[in-house]
């Protein structure tokens, strides 16, 4: 294991992250105070409460995922694509390095920015409503799953990308919506009867579900399901990524 | 001397049924500088990118420093520094940062002293902090040298070093590979400009059309396949070859002042007496005899021009 080169991807990419200090700490804040201006303030002097917890408090986690999902793929992906595109990557092919010790450096620096921006969210929010993290472990433990498993598909992602338009695709047309959908705002006892179970098709809901639960011990879906899932999505990821390692593809002329 | 690199049969087709190898095979000594000469498009780029792991061969067999490069290609790659013929660099770094990060990809344990330098031979040292995007393209060059040489490679390929690029660059570009090859690093470099062969290589390949015609040492080459030529010159002018000079060939230059003869070194008879005899006996009177090599460029144009339908 070369892990000297490992680190030296991990420095080289959080390099560019604290180049943009400034942008990647405020915009997060921004966001999370708009959104409480608007949900917390305007809908939420509407809806008082949800399953007996304050709606301001309710939509922390989801807010979270949102972010934290969104910057993880959207960090992973254009960290390996920008040396694709720019043509440093192969210096990567050249080098004494294997395909796991590239993803695990552009991976490891993706989820850490992604748990980064989490954390900034999760205090702005809590200079805005009560928050109690009934599970801080497990809150932590869902945190960095997902960081590092969205990480992981935003690699497959720039790893697949052929062009800028590609790199935007499928967040854009996948993950927002599953994520606005995945009961970010609402819990999905809200819903009717018939989008109740269509939900349950929506892999984001049991992430949202989980991470709630480590807040307030209430989850629409059983915790230990919500685990199983995020396992399942990481593993499966993983496996993609073992593949592409396997074959190449995209990766060597 | 054993081949500090060995390549064998190797064959690349590009995914687009280009055929860009045919089967190439090469042994580069231990410390020797080798030329490889081709037009473009034949194959140069493409077979140090696949000796260096950037492309997959589809036949064939290298072998690094007596490791083979795909199965063991740590040990392979860790002998390797690769000057791109394309400038590939992140522009919001640094150069301090792209160095030590080149480095750190061989797995090397941080070294400023001897990253600095790398710098100071290469005459960048003042620009360490300078983002990449605020250097010229010959700076940009330097970087990507100090880049291949950031970890002390033992083996230096050098992909068209010299396109593009100011005297004084080149100058420094020299001294740098003289001294590598002082201290017993390997080099091969890929070049269009036949002179910077002719003075810095001990051998020389011809590649064109992805297959190695040549390779030989340089000037066993250049006696081989010299051509050379007798420039005899005139004390008065005349306005045409005489005719009974015709038939060997001569061409009239400056002026009419002088004739020149060409010959090849290879042959049994160079012609050179009975050419002086006639000249004397045809009433012209020398005023002076010189003979002039033909450079690489001769050959090469003539090699590969040789080689095309
Ligand atoms: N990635 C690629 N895919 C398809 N063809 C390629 C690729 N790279 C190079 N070629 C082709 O292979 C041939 C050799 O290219 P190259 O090795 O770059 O030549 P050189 O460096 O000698 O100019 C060229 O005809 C080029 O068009
Ligand atoms: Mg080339």
């Amino acid at each position: 294991m070369n892990w000297v080169a490992v680190i030296s991807i991990y420095r080289f990419e959080m390099a560019r992250f604290f180049r943009t200090l400034a942008q990647s700490f405020f915009s997060p804040v921004l966001s999370t105070s708009l959104y409480f201006v608007v949900f917390g303030a305007a809908i939420g002097s509407r809806i008082q409460e949800v399953d007996g917890i304050a709606y301001g408090a309710f939509i922390v986690p989801g807010l979270i995922m949102l972010s934290v999902i969104t910057q993880a793929i959207s960090n992973a992906s254009f960290g390996i694509y920008f040396p694709k595109f720019i043509g440093t990557f192969s210096e990567l092919l050249s080098a004494p390095v294997n395909f796991l010790e590239i993803v695990m450096g552009y991976v490891g620096a993706a989820a850490t920015k992604a748990l980064f921006i989490g954390v900034v969210i999760l205090v702005t929010a809590s200079l805005f409503v009560d928050l109690t993290i009934a599970h801080p472990f497990a809150m932590l433990l869902f945190l960095v799953l997902t960081c590092l498993s969205f990480s992981l598909l935003g690699f497959i992602i720039g790893i697949w990308a052929g062009n800028f338009e590609q790199l935007q695709l499928v967040p854009l047309l996948v993950v927002t919506p599953l994520v606005f959908l995945g009961g970010s705002f609402y819990s999905i006892s809200m819903l009717p009867p018939i989008w109740q179970t269509i939900t349950l098709f929506n892999p984001v809901v049991y992430l949202i579900s989980g991470f709630r639960w480590a807040f307030f011990e209430n989850a629409d879906v059983p915790v230990g399901l919500s685990l199983l899932a995020i396992g399942g999505f990481t593993a499966f990821c993983l496996g993609v990524i073992w593949w592409i390692f396997k074959t190449g593809w995209r990766i060597r002329a | 001397m054993a081949a500090i690199l060995s390549v064998k049969d190797l064959k690349k087709t590009y995914a687009g049924g280009f055929e860009a190898l045919k089967g190439v095979t090469l042994d580069i000594e231990e410390g020797e500088i080798l030329a490889l000469l081709g037009p473009n498009g034949a194959g140069k780029t493409t077979l140090i990118s696949t000796v260096c792991g950037i492309v997959s061969p589809s036949a064939g067999s290298i072998t690094v420093g007596g490791h083979d490069a795909q199965v063991d290609y740590r040990a392979a790659r860790s002998l390797i520094g690769l000057v791109p013929q394309e400038i590939h660099l992140e522009p919001f770094e640094t150069v301090w940062n792209t160095i030590r990060f080149s480095r750190g990809l061989f797995g090397l344990r941080r070294d400023d002293a001897y990253l600095e330098d790398v710098l100071r031979k290469l005459s960048l040292l003042d620009k360490k902090n300078s983002r990449i995007m605020e250097l010229s393209g010959g700076m940009k060059r330097r970087v990507l040298i100090a880049k291949a040489l950031s970890h002390s490679p033992r083996i230096l390929f050098l992909d068209e070093p010299t396109a593009g690029v100011d005297v004084e660059l080149r100058k420094d570009m020299w001294e740098v590979v003289a001294q590598m090859k002082a201290d017993g690093v390997t080099i091969i470099l890929t070049t269009h400009y036949i002179e910077e062969a002719e003075a810095i290589a001990d051998r020389v390949g011809v590649i064109t059309g992805g297959e190695l015609l040549l390779v030989e040492d340089k000037d066993s080459l250049m006696a081989r396949m010299g051509q050379k030529q007798l420039e005899v010159q005139l004390s008065t002018a005349v306005d045409a070859v005489p005719a009974a000079l015709s038939h060997y060939s001569l061409q009239l230059a400056k002026d009419g002042n002088a004739l020149v003869y060409s010959y090849d070194t290879r042959a049994d008879r160079t012609g050179i007496t009975a050419l002086l005899n006639d000249v004397a006996e045809a009433g012209l009177v020398l005023a002076d005899v010189q003979t002039r090599q033909s450079s690489l460029e001769d050959i090469f144009v003539g090699l590969v021009k040789g080689d095309q339908p």
